[in-house]
């Protein structure tokens, strides 16, 4: 079980937490169990989120494991110049 | 993969070294081909038809004359870039942007195209394609945009990111919101408030190459593309995409590229290019004009920002507060939300609230600019810190030092933070000579901090081994300021060579895998982490060729400073092998030696910056002029320090023109007044004193190096540190950008009234 | 419209070349001769990457008609170094890393070039002053002007 902690924005699609818990042990299966235990989340997750562990920001690595304790955070994802 | 990204301390050989840069040559002999150098057999001239107007209908095309006009051999208009974006509505948004449908959304939007077989030809058929607008009331001011009272600009647009679904259409396309704690507690703590509104103007990412392209589309349904562009990758899934191809028949090579700082990281003129040669059956050239490049491309959002920060006596900052407008152009997008990100990142908040507005208005698409939205965010934030350590009493450096975020502080938008560099800039700044330089009448001193995330991404490069032992490194990262430099230095560190012995390209998208574009300051971190897993996998193959030549068994061989060595008492009597002596058997060993890599380059570390400003200003004309600037930032690790210094001069002298003049100025009928250098002045060579520069090096743990991306964050100190030099050099707080004479002269004269 | 025939010096070569009336030196330059050193960054004077010397004058060859170049001398990038052997601007300039991007570097290596044969020691601000006609938007001039300083030392020395 990991804590994920949404930026503001999202809380609006989990019924205004902005903390849940989740059992996954990796991005992918993060991500997959999000949308299916917040349904709201899903165009979120399909235009892009990028996954903070433990302050390190991924945006791409499906496999990337969550460390038991680790503080996951999602965050949108950014352009740039 | 098993390459281990992690940060392990060493002694480098060539990293840190100033060598040469391998393009340096035909750059200043004139060789070096850019996007407008490059020309085909038959190739025709493209030219593009635009709206004059803000906001309007487009009720009738008629391209009747302007195909009969002798020497014109292609006429487009949407009709020929039919909508192929199957819902992907970003990707509309771009197809829409290249050439309107509907309504034409800004004055410069592509209404239509020509290929003619000269300029002057192209020219005439322009004026021979007749237009029937229906007008339409049109909004610039992001501000204005935002009431709902203000001309709608996409009915279909409902404010996302709100509690409850609204019912009415809106040009706020979006609200985000970070933070953490309570802010309406945390201001209850504090002794001292300062609560202000700013605004900044748009500006121009003013590369001095215009967008040019040359395009070839094939009968057999092949095309190729020549581009200056920060990512041909990018270019070749968007132009096949808008074109109904598949990317594999698209190959697109990077020319040359003149600047970009985020503007070239968008199509605009190339899928319009390809649908002409299609169309012509022929190769096209389109270059934009310097008014187009104003006019249809770039520019950054133009910001309306509320802060309010509060802190108790001893300088301890209890609450952070800020709502930021950012505009996007006619479409959808996320600036905002980056403004909202980053506008506190520098600080340990327990309180902290940010809000962001997408609002469209009838400008151009805004594109990335440099650290895209974070500038203005800073521009605010810093101006309001500066006057509330005054408030307190306290020295700006100094409160900032109390309040600086550090390794395991909470970022205002979320994520804890490993090592990070504020609070050694600031440090750095604290002691800096600069910072107890005299000052003359009329001078202020002034100083500010400023954040960037830097990205990493999607990589892939090739290091091949010639016979004779020099080295051919082809990377994907489109090389905007130096990189191949950099990561030849890289390879020959890896590989244990000389730097000469390297050469580096950038690969065309038939050659390499898929590459991210060279944003988000990654080219030298996203390439050089794939070019060390490159050199160490070829390292690999070496060991095991020279293990053969030996007839031993690969463990016992190592690689050490660009040689074989064999270890072990029972190997004694072998010498070393160089990487050439490898090199020269390889067809007998097994054939070419080459490593490979191809990663997503996540950790890039985050990169704070520091800044001191010494401004002038004449009280009579409200004239203000920079006379000293230092820079003081964390580069992680500088691969080429030389590089790393121009990129904190560059985005300082980009943040100065920012501050002091740049802006894009609209007339009531929604035309842009100054699309051209003389009226939209960006810096020159008289107008900048020497920008000193302080590299600091603290290490990204997620790099071997422990490299950050260096090139962005240098343009977000600027806007604020100016104006608290202008604060204190003309008592006046500034909080219109840009403080252009006229406006400063006005600050003045309000506060002698 | 009818061809202008002009006959010119580039480089020290003569050149015949036919163009079109209103047709700028800059695009003669670089779609007839094949001479792309020049660039094209504004079109109105501004930038200065077109920068040629003409008849030892500065110019924008955006700014100069291709039919005015008949009977005088013009001088570009391309013509700056002898051989292999780069002109000590040039070789300055790679040392410094006095350029990034690369787009405006040739007009910038004119431009000093004019500035130093005419003040062969120039303060700093007086290079300031000389290249105030040439934009950069990468390096923020700084090293720049430390590698025309660099180079006057040594062309003084030469």
């Amino acid at each position: 079980m990991v804590e994920v902690t949404l930026w503001g924005s999202l809380a609006a699609t989990t019924g205004g937490n902005s903390k849940v818990e989740i059992e996954a042990k990796d991005i992918r299966e993060l991500f997959r169990k999000l949308a299916e235990q917040y349904p709201g989340l899903e165009p979120w997750i399909e235009k892009g989120i990028a996954v903070a562990i433990d302050g390190t920001i991924y945006r791409d690595t499906w496999s990337k494991k969550l460390p038991a304790g680790a503080e996951i955070f999602l965050l949108p994802r950014l352009a740039g110049g | 993969m098993n390459f281990d990204p992690r940060y392990s301390a060493r002694n480098f050989a060539s990293v840190g070294t100033r060598p040469i840069r391998p393009d340096g040559v035909d750059k200043v002999t004139g060789r070096a081909r850019y996007g407008a150098d490059f020309n085909m057999a038959g190739q025709l001239v493209g030219r593009v038809l635009r709206s004059p107007h803000a906001h309007a209908r487009i009720a009738k095309i008629d391209i009747s004359k302007a195909e009969k006009l002798a020497g014109v051999k292609a006429v487009i208009t949407a009709a020929d870039l039919p909508d192929l974006t199957d819902g992907d509505a970003a990707m509309y948004d771009v197809l829409d942007n290249c050439m309107a449908r509907t309504k034409a959304l800004y004055d410069g939007h592509a209404v239509a195209a020509v290929a003619a077989i000269d300029a002057r030809t192209a020219r005439q058929a322009l004026k021979l394609i007749e237009i029937e607008y229906e007008l339409l009331p049109h909004v610039t001011d992001v501000d204005e945009a935002a009431k709902h009272t203000a001309p709608l600009i996409n009915d279909a647009i409902f404010t996302e990111g709100l509690e409850e679904k609204p019912v009415k259409p809106s040009n706020v396309t979006k609200r985000s919101q970070f933070g953490h704690g309570d802010v309406h507690q945390g201001f209850g703590h504090a002794d001292f408030i300062v609560e202000r509104s700013f605004k900044t103007e748009q500006t121009h990412q003013g590369y001095i190459e215009p967008h040019a392209c040359v395009a070839n589309f094939s009968s057999d349904g092949t095309a190729d593309l020549w581009v200056c562009t920060q990512g041909h990758f990018v270019y070749r899934q968007h132009c096949a995409q808008l074109l109904g191809m598949e990317a594999s028949k698209l190959r697109v090579t990077s020319s040359e590229i003149g600047g970009g700082f985020g503007g070239k990281t968008h199509v605009w003129a190339e899928p319009v290019a390809l649908a002409l040669s299609r169309k012509a059956g022929r190769p096209v050239k389109l270059v934009m004009t310097r008014d187009e490049v104003f006019r249809a491309s770039g520019p950054t959002s133009a910001t309306s920002i509320d802060v309010k920060i509060g802190a108790r006596k001893d300088g301890t900052i209890t609450a952070a507060e800020a709502t930021l407008r950012y505009s996007c152009g006619p479409y959808a997008g996320s600036w905002a939300e980056i403004g909202a990100m980053t506008a506190f990142a520098c600080y340990k908040l327990d309180n902290v609230k940010t809000v962001g507005y997408e609002v469209l208005v009838n400008r151009p698409k805004t594109a990335a600019y440099r650290a895209p939205s974070a500038p203005m965010a800073a521009f605010a934030v810093e101006s309001a810190v500066d006057e509330l350590a005054k408030k307190i009493g306290m020295d700006p450096v100094d409160f900032r030092i109390k309040n600086a975020a550090q390794e395991g502080t909470r970022s205002s938008y979320g994520p804890v933070y490993g090592p990070i560099g504020i609070g050694p800039t600031l440090e750095a700044v604290k002691s800096h000579p600069h910072m107890k330089a005299p000052l003359g009448p009329n001078q202020g001193r002034g100083m500010a901090c400023g954040f960037w995330f830097n990205f990493g991404g999607q990589t892939c490069t090739d290091l091949n081994i010639g016979m004779d032992g020099s080295v051919s490194l082809a990377v994907g990262t489109v090389d905007v300021g130096g990189s191949r430099a950099s990561l030849s230095l890289v390879a020959a560190e890896e590989l244990g060579i000389d730097y000469s012995q390297v050469k580096a390209i950038v690969a065309d998208t038939s050659s390499l895998g898929y590459n991210d574009m060279t944003d988000g300051s990654r080219g030298t971190f996203s390439s050089s982490m794939a070019t060390i897993s490159a050199a160490r996998n070829a390292i690999k193959i070496l060991r095991e060729r020279a293990a053969q030549m030996w007839d031993i068994a690969v463990d016992d061989v190592v690689w050490e400073k660009g040689h074989a060595i064999a270890k072990g008492e029972k190997h004694g009597n072998l010498g070393k092998l160089s990487l050439k002596e490898i090199a020269v058997e390889s067809g007998k060993t097994g054939g070419p030696i080459a490593g490979h890599s191809e990663l997503v380059a996540d950790g890039a570390g985050v990169s704070f910056a520091t800044h001191i400003c010494d401004i002038e200003v004449d009280p009579d004309t409200g004239a203000a002029r920079v006379i000293r600037y230092t820079v003081v930032q964390d580069a992680g690790k500088a691969v080429h320090p030389t590089y790393v210094e121009g990129q904190y001069q560059g985005g300082a002298a980009q943040g100065i023109g920012w501050a002091l003049n740049e802006e894009y100025i609209y007339g009531k009928d929604g035309r842009l007044q100054n699309a051209g250098f003389l009226d939209y002045r960006i810096p020159v060579c008289s107008d900048l004193p020497m920008i000193d520069t302080q590299i600091l090096e603290i290490p990204n743990p997620n790099h071997p190096y422990g490299v950050r991306g260096v090139g962005e964050t240098s343009i977000v100190p600027p806007l604020a540190a100016i104006a608290n030099a202008v604060s204190n050099a003309a008592g006046v707080r500034m909080t219109h950008i840009p403080m252009s004479p006229p406006r400063i002269l006005a600050a003045i004269e309000a506060a002698r009234a | 419209m009818a061809g202008v025939a002009v006959s010119t010096t580039i480089n020290g070569d003569a050149v015949e070349y036919l163009c079109q009336p209103d047709e700028t030196l800059l695009d003669v330059l670089r779609d007839r001769l094949g001479l792309t050193g020049a660039k094209e960054g504004c079109g109105t004077g501004d930038c200065g990457a077109c920068s040629i010397i003409l008849d030892d004058r500065l110019v924008c060859s955006c700014l100069v008609l291709g039919a005015e170049a008949e009977g005088r001398r013009v001088e570009t990038i391309e013509g700056m170094a002898h051989g292999d052997t780069l002109h000590p601007l040039q070789q300055k300039f790679l040392e410094h890393a006095a350029l990034q991007c690369g787009i405006c570097t040739p007009g910038f290596l004119i431009a000093a070039k004019d500035l130093l044969a005419k003040n062969p020691d120039p303060t700093e601000e007086e290079i300031r002053f000389g290249l105030a006609g040439n934009l950069c938007r990468c390096t923020g001039y700084d090293k720049i002007v430390r590698a025309v300083q660099d180079a006057a030392i040594v062309m003084k020395g030469a």
